[in-house]
């Protein structure tokens, strides 16, 4: 049985409002049986140091990812996975993790791409729980297993691959990198490993929004109004729009696939996760650069 | 897989060892004990946070000075949050495997002991890549140091 929904009024204006919940409604749900509470961290052993009691942990990496093929777990193995983790179909799902959420929202992300019914996102995410000072534990959580169904995964609906970028190519572009990676003077994040792209500068016709500018301080999302004149006013979206958006290997631009789709309520948002490590290796594959000529 | 451990300095291959035989769910509760293991800063480096290099290749910030002293032995000197744990596990490991070694012993730890430790398919490869480089700038801190001496 899914929960109710959390009726705080700050999320109340999102166009979904129950894709979101704050620190203080899942502090009071915790216990709630038909509620699974999943951690996603960029660091693999953040959830180690203490989590959420009875949080479960889900590595981006080694276990959504398949480990020789890049791509997600195909329908049987993530069917696997959830019983293992003791989810259910039927659970309420809430992810949260460190660095504003950007490794949870891409979790729920490829959760979404077996269209589990109820994922949210808790508000604000490791950080904020933590800096309120709410519990947290290092007790392995206990849950039975699940008889999860095999569900076949569904990449159409929200997951652009390179030939649908090519074919998308003129309609609204989204490079949430930062905008020395967008520009072509860095392979990769400032102070990040580069992770072996060739090429560097942006797919023709993307606009940059870098990812964090969603983001608050506190790693909630910014308001409605403020994300909507992020997206409508400067970068020009309108919702009709079909919109691809990539980032590096699609783990920041699932953050923003979660603003657009769930709280503007835009219809139709594809997240391209071959992103920069495919664009910028491929053969021919058009770029564009902005780089002004070196005085 | 193969360890040559002639080639590592007798800490360190125990670390190597320890982690290459243990089963993969241990590994990532010992790396999660050398984060914890890692000292902190003396008060000449916590107070002057410049003096120490950062390693842009890790996910997380990561700083190090390495020292020499009389005895042209290695000193480590690490720095890494709280928040990023598998980052200083790496320098932990590193920590109670090299500190106080001769330099030379240091310069002879070959490139690829991160790939031994079968931390690859626990922590992923990507991360991984944060530890050699760690290595490689300890390293080539101490030439340094050798160097100027």
């Amino acid at each position: 049985m899914a929960l109710p929904h959390d009726p705080d009024p700050r999320l109340a204006e999102y166009a979904h409002p129950e894709k979101l919940v704050t620190t203080a409604w899942l502090a009071e749900h915790l216990d709630d049986p038909d509620l699974v509470v999943v951690e996603s961290d960029e660091d693999i052993l953040l959830y180690e140091t203490g989590h959420i009691p009875g949080a479960v942990k889900v590595d981006w990496h080694t276990e959504l990812n398949d480990q020789v093929t890049r791509d997600y777990l195909d329908a049987e193995r993530f069917a696997q996975l959830m019983r293992a983790k003791g989810i259910g179909r039927d659970h309420t799902v809430i992810f949260y993790g460190d660095k504003s959420n950007w490794w949870a929202a891409y979790a729920l992300w490829v959760f979404s791409l077996f269209g589990h019914p109820d994922l949210r996102l808790l508000d604000g995410g490791r950080a904020k729980w933590e800096a309120e000072g709410r519990p947290m534990t290092t007790d392995a959580p206990q849950r039975p297993q699940t008889d999860y169904p095999v569900v076949e995964r569904d990449d159409a609906r929200i997951r652009a691959y390179r030939e649908d970028v090519l074919a998308h190519l003129g309609k609204p572009l989204i490079d949430v990198r930062s905008p020395d990676e967008y520009t072509g003077k860095l392979l990769h994040m400032a102070n990040y490993p580069q992770e072996g792209a060739l090429r560097g500068g942006h797919i023709p016709g993307a606009r940059n929004v870098p990812w964090a500018r969603a983001a608050n301080d506190d790693g909630t999302f910014k308001s409605r109004a403020e994300l909507e004149q992020l997206y409508r006013g400067e970068a020009g979206l309108a919702e009709s729009d079909d919109v691809v958006v990539y980032c590096r290997i699609g783990e920041r631009s699932s953050h923003t696939w979660f603003a657009l789709t769930h709280l503007l309520g835009f219809e139709r948002v594809r997240n391209y996760d071959g992103s920069w490590t495919e664009w910028g290796n491929a053969v021919r594959l058009p770029i564009e650069r902005d780089l002004e000529p070196e005085a | 897989m193969t360890t040559d451990a002639g080639t590592l300095p007798p800490a360190l291959a125990e670390i190597v060892e320890d982690f290459a035989s243990s089963p993969p769910r241990d590994r990532l509760e010992m790396l999660l004990e050398y984060s914890q293991s890692l000292p902190s800063l003396p008060e000449r480096y916590a107070a002057h946070p410049e003096r120490l290099e950062p390693v842009p290749e890790c996910q997380s910030p990561l700083f190090v000075a390495t020292e020499l002293d009389e005895e042209r032995r290695v000193h480590l000197f690490v720095d890494a949050p709280a928040e990023s744990p598998t980052t200083r596990g790496f320098a932990g490991i590193f920590h109670a495997g090299l500190d106080g070694l001769p330099a030379g012993d240091v310069l002879a730890v070959p490139g690829d002991v991160t790939s031994r430790m079968a931390l690859a398919e626990v922590v992923s490869p990507l991360r991984l890549r944060g530890a050699s480089a760690l290595l490689g700038r300890v390293q080539r801190q101490v030439r340094d140091l050798l160097a100027g001496q």
